[in-house]
């Protein structure tokens, strides 16, 4: 589920699949950005909460997530915070928000110095093609953050 | 939905010839492909293999951990479990998966999986019946046919077999619903095509019960059937029908050989 | 739903400071509060579970806050540094307020 094994396992056929949907029902999607943020305001409301003033700086954060969700009900989520995990530097939380789901909050995570790396992995649902976003606090009480946009194919055929 | 094959014809030619090549490399999918036949995982995203792939990712191990439970729970009137007769499941059940549906003498029919488990509760456990598509059928059809996992497909389609099999096939082969669309239509003529957003697989059944993605949880294959002839809008049959048993042997067949993947993780 | 059991797997055995994975699975269908009734067209009830903890002898090692867009059967993994022999207690806190448990044991040596 890193990003290395993700970026090996696209193969010949995948890369095909994604041309495919691209030029299939996606593009019906990507033609309407406005859809696609129309619940940004709410998330960008949590965020701010986490971010209690600060300013949420770029790095340390790794977001594994398919750029392609087969299915919107079950997408894997994988988040990795570049941290040494001692007690005197840690990740202490990961939060995640997905800003075209109804309600943008997905999870958060708590780690301890215990937990050895600030690595942690669950499936989401995303309700349309939209952007996933982490936030990191870091025991020092900087954040980081990171996101990736998913795009969200109206999957599984049949009843 | 013509229409949309039609679509996907266009917008996907310059894949459909680009993905020649790609089809002829058979060993990239080892056991999920015999010959010219390919299981429903060669056509899945690497996401959701993956998740079949590892037995503590896949959601689907829930229902066999639970049908393993069942298996020893007693029930009914004559005070037994299925273990009381069948012993250890891992030895007793090794085949199951992949031999039926069977020819059963006592109903001059074909009986499936799900109808063999019922036999054994009504009849020799004395209990009621699991009610179809319900959790605990599903439960106890996927722990039953998850011992089978990874030994090949082969149903018997001679002898008393045979009349059944040419139905499941004449039935495959038929165009029904206001889409007038066949089973073929999708599965044998457009396998590996683009239906819309979705990519059509060769509609092979050896990973069910399975846990579809779209379900969010696991489901049986006439369950399958029945979305499947909803999609061509045609009047779908009850489970356990004797259309959707007999459709079950004719795709027994087209999946010998492939391993018996139960549970699967499918879109 | 609380008959289903959790699904856990981490190693029997690890050398004291190796960094383990820990991988688990729960039955739940994770109701996200945000679907409708197909008949009465009435918004059905969230009910989800909304938190997983882990703790080893008592200390929490790791927890996560789950909200409704968590995928039915929840699957959540992590790391921990295995310390000492024992057994990590895991806990699921449904909306309902049920909390499912279940313990696994490691050998650190």
């Amino acid at each position: 589920m890193n990003t290395t094994k993700h970026s090996t396992k696209l193969n010949r056929r995948e890369i095909l699949f994604s041309l495919g949907a691209g030029s299939m029902a996606l593009v019906t999607l990507t033609m309407l950005p406005g859809l696609a943020r129309a619940d940004k305001t709410a998330a960008d409301a949590e965020i701010k909460k986490i971010l209690g003033g600060k300013t949420a700086q770029d790095g340390r954060v790794t977001l594994d997530v398919p750029q392609i969700a087969e299915n919107g009900n079950t997408v894997q989520l994988e988040v990795a915070v570049d941290s040494p995990m001692t007690e005197k530097d840690y990740v202490k939380a990961v939060h995640v928000f997905a800003d075209g789901n109804p309600v943008p909050n997905v999870a958060s995570f708590h780690f301890t110095p215990a937990s050895g790396k600030a690595v942690a992995a669950t499936r989401m649902r995303l309700a349309k093609t939209q952007n996933v976003i982490a936030l990191a606090e870091m025991s020092d009480g900087s954040i980081y953050s990171t996101q990736a946009a998913v795009k969200v194919t109206i999957g599984g055929c049949g009843g | 939905m013509r229409r949309g094959i039609l679509a996907a014809a266009l917008g996907l030619g310059l894949s459909a010839v680009l993905a020649g090549p790609a089809m002829t490399e058979q060993s990239q999918w080892g056991p999920y492909q015999v010959g010219d036949v390919r299981s429903g995982y060669t056509y899945a995203a690497g996401e959701t293999r993956d998740m079949q792939d590892d037995d503590f990712v896949n959601p689907a191990m829930l229902w066999v951990d639970s049908g393993a439970e069942l298996w020893e729970t007693v029930d009914g009137a004559a005070g037994k479990s299925c273990a009381s007769c069948h012993g250890d499941a891992a030895e007793s059940m090794a085949e199951a998966g992949t031999k039926f549906p069977v020819y059963f003498e006592p109903s001059g029919k074909m009986m499936n999986l799900e109808q063999r488990i019922n036999f054994c509760r009504t009849e020799n456990m004395k209990a009621d019946a699991f009610k179809w598509e319900g959790q605990e059928l599903l439960r106890l059809t996927t722990f039953v046919r998850n011992q089978s996992r990874g030994k090949p497909m082969n149903v018997k389609i001679d002898g008393p077999a045979a009349p059944f099999y040419a139905k499941g096939k004449e039935f495959y082969e038929t165009r029904r619903g206001q889409l007038d669309m066949a089973c073929s239509s999708c599965h044998v003529d457009n396998a590996g095509n683009m239906l819309r957003a979705n990519l059509l697989s060769q509609g092979m059944s050896n990973g069910f019960p399975t846990y579809r993605l779209k379900w969010q949880g696991v489901g049986s294959l006439h369950r399958r059937f029945r979305g499947c002839n909803k999609q061509v809008r045609a009047q779908p049959y009850d489970y356990g029908s004797e259309e959707y048993v007999n459709l079950e042997l004719y795709l027994a067949d087209r999946a010998r050989s492939l391993p018996v993947e139960a549970p699967a993780v499918r879109n | 739903m609380a008959k289903s059991k959790p699904r856990i797997k981490l190693p029997a055995k690890a050398a004291k400071g190796e960094i383990i994975q820990i991988k688990t699975l729960i039955s739940h269908k994770m109701e996200s509060g945000q679907r409708k009734d197909k008949k009465t067209g009435e918004k059905i009830p969230r009910q989800i579970i909304n938190k997983f903890v882990c703790t080893f002898k008592g200390k929490e090692v790791f927890s996560a806050d789950w909200h409704g867009a968590i995928s039915a059967n929840p699957y959540m993994s992590f790391y921990t540094v295995a310390t000492e022999s024992g057994a990590y207690e895991f806990t699921w806190t449904d909306d309902d307020g049920s909390v499912y448990s279940k313990s696994a044991k490691i050998a650190v040596s």
